[in-house]
């Protein structure tokens, strides 16, 4: 049988990778999201212009 | 660009919620494994992102057919954002499966061959992106994804049977007949029960940013096609 305080520290191993790699893509999403959004606007802000 | 739709909201909250539910049920739910104990409990979410990943990168391969056959664009955008997120999933799967090798096997990772195959997957998909970027021509880049997708998409099922076909320490989940596996165990009904449900959480999860990600690709599309009117 594995030592009970070794097998916990794996576990909260294996749970901080899943909520760090999950929310971190999430916030690459919104990021590139709002990246566009900004990118498109200047755009906008440039045919209007001409 | 077209505002998100009440659909996709409602997706998101209940991809949040069932999350939360799918942690409460591993964490309160199920009993502690005798032998392995508290490590044994990253399983449910290990096998939950192996099956996403695969499901994504076989989803991919049905919009690369989809898109050989109809050459529309919408089928490339879908297979590109199957891939990426299938690629993160399948990332988590395997570091999660290396940190319970750690103490159950006494190695972070061996050449086994369900390891092995499934590195391979991950490289493949993860050379498909960067090799995508290389190609500057739209119908050209996605008629190489297509195809290169349909010929990776092989080695999905060979990692899937990799732990029955060949001699392996990697256990088998469903249908235990394995007696060289090494971290099996034998699954109680709350186990299965908890399983199953974590595996509908991570295709809920999955399909809710596979929508985020193709909203993304269109926002893309959009921009370059705007510039190109601009310029």
């Amino acid at each position: 049988m594995l030592d009970p305080i070794i097998s916990v520290k794996y576990m909260v191993a294996g749970y901080a990778v899943i909520l760090v790699i999950i929310p971190a893509y999430l916030v690459s999403l919104l990021l590139r999201w709002r990246a566009l959004k900004r990118r498109l606007q200047d755009l906008e802000d440039v045919a209007g212009k001409k | 660009m077209k505002p998100q739709s009440t659909a996709l909201k409602i997706l998101t909250v209940l991809s949040s919620l069932l999350f939360l539910a799918a942690l409460v049920m591993v964490f309160f739910f199920t009993p502690l494994e005798e032998t392995m104990n508290y490590v044994q409990k990253v399983f449910y979410f290990h096998i939950s992102n192996a099956w996403v990943g695969m499901l994504g990168f076989m989803a991919a391969a049905v919009a690369g057919i989809a898109y050989l056959v109809s050459h529309d664009r919408k089928w490339d955008i879908l297979e590109m954002a199957a891939i990426e997120i299938s690629l993160i999933f399948f990332l988590i799967a395997i570091m999660l499966g290396s940190i319970w090798a750690r103490p159950v096997w006494n190695t972070w990772w061996t050449w086994d061959p369900r390891l092995t195959t499934a590195a391979i997957v991950e490289l493949i998909y993860l050379a498909c992106l960067l090799l995508r970027q290389g190609i500057d021509d739209p119908d050209r880049r996605a008629r190489f994804s297509a195809v290169y997708t349909l010929i990776g998409s092989l080695s999905v099922p060979i990692t899937f049977l990799s732990i029955r076909l060949f001699r392996t320490i990697h256990p088998v989940v469903i249908g235990n007949n394995d007696a060289n596996g090494q971290g099996s165990f034998a699954m109680t009904k709350p186990m299965l029960v908890t399983m199953f449900f974590c595996l509908l959480t991570f295709s809920v999860i999955f399909v809710t940013l596979l929508w985020h990600r193709v909203r993304l690709e269109n926002l893309t599309v959009a921009v370059e096609e705007r510039q190109m009117e601009i310029l």
